[in-house]
């Protein structure tokens, strides 16, 4: 299992212009990323939509490469847009997985079938034809270029130590910098998108 | 009966709408009523049509493509609807997305008693999340589209409009 903190400090390397989505990477990513006005850090707007969410924005934005880091309990709550996005064919669409087997933020409990379920097998299932399985640093390091330099939509699971959380929620830290909302604002303002 | 419900909602006015309106893609989720809606828009070029399988999914979706500048439409029935409180709220209303949703409104009758709950329930659910909503039941209320569309832009909300009347074939 790979620590997030440190894959996404790998992935930082190889991310060029791409706009990420850090999903339930975020709270580390916004202190990684040196070009937040290309990232959307929007926490948890309800859970189960980040994929849809970053497909949507693939879709609307074809000249640009998202990136987004969904998690395994998202993906199983939404597991269904895995065909919209692979009928959709968003060759510009990066979806990586992060799977700590659990609901780490309501304090570990495991999501269903987590140790055995194999998310690769699942994405190809529905269409996406290109598929990774990493579950350590190192090999991580040795296929982030070949992964993101592919067409898209490029599937990819990754297994990473969980980070459980037991604290009361409004005891916990607060990571984001931004609302969401100014979030999507600075965005459209770095890509020159205009208010309709 | 009145000409507003003989004549009923023609898809070709419902498409002229979209487009009139600037709406770049439409996410939805069919319903039975639907199938000549799709005909029109999948001939359309002007269209992207994103079919999802869960109507929740169709918020988030939504909110992406408005993110990246361009107009949604999402189309989906009151049952989904109702599945879909919590992508309404969290992807939609919190993050200032104005789209139309353009509802089928299962359920519904001009005359007598609501005796299916989709129906029942569907303005009271709209009421609970403060979405406003207008009735479109024939062609003579189709300008009611370019004024919610008008109300989304103005407002950054959610607009919806409860289409009261079966989607049917070319008139």
């Amino acid at each position: 299992m790979m620590d997030t903190a440190e894959m996404l400090r790998i992935f930082n390397r190889h991310r060029g212009d791409a706009i990420v989505v850090p999903g339930r990477g975020g709270r580390h990513w916004v202190k990684i990323s040196d070009r937040p006005n290309r990232d959307l850090p929007l926490g948890d707007p309800a859970m189960g939509g980040h994929a849809s969410f970053a497909m949507g924005l693939a879709l609307a934005l074809p000249g640009q490469r998202i990136v987004l880091f969904d998690s395994d309990g998202d993906v199983q709550m939404g597991m269904g847009i895995l065909a919209t996005i692979a009928e959709q064919q968003p060759r510009n669409f990066y979806h990586f997985m992060l799977d700590n087997e659990c609901y780490a933020t309501t304090g570990g409990q495991p999501v269903p079938n987590a140790k055995t379920i194999a998310y690769d097998a699942v994405a190809r299932a529905c269409g996406y034809t290109r598929v990774h399985a990493i579950d350590n640093l190192e090999t991580f390091a040795i296929q982030i270029e070949g992964i993101l330099s592919a067409p898209g939509p490029v599937f990819t699971w990754l297994k990473v130590r969980p980070e459980v959380e037991n604290q009361p929620i409004g005891a916990r830290s607060k990571w984001r910098t931004r609302s969401q909302v100014q979030a999507i604002a600075d965005l459209r303002k770095e890509l020159g998108i205009t208010e309709r | 009966m009145s000409d507003t419900l003989k004549s009923g909602l023609s898809p070709e006015k419902v498409l002229a709408e979209m487009k009139k309106n600037g709406v770049t893609h439409v996410v939805w989720l069919p319903d039975s009523e639907t199938n000549w809606l799709y005909l029109l828009m999948k001939e359309d070029p002007s269209l992207t049509l994103v079919g999802v399988n869960r109507e929740g999914l169709a918020f988030s979706a939504a909110a992406g493509i408005a993110a990246g500048g361009k107009r949604p439409l999402i189309l989906i029935q009151n049952t989904g609807l109702m599945e879909s409180g919590d992508s309404l709220r969290g992807w939609a209303i919190g993050l200032n997305v104005p789209v139309v949703l353009m509802v089928g409104y299962r359920g519904w009758t001009r005359h007598g008693v609501n005796t299916d709950t989709a129906a029942v329930y569907t303005e009271r659910f709209l009421n609970a999340f403060g979405v406003n909503y207008y009735l479109v039941e024939g062609d003579a209320d189709a300008q009611r589209i370019s004024i919610a569309f008008e109300e989304a832009t103005k407002t950054k909300r959610p607009v919806a409009l409860l289409v009261a009347d079966e989607y049917h074939g070319f008139n």
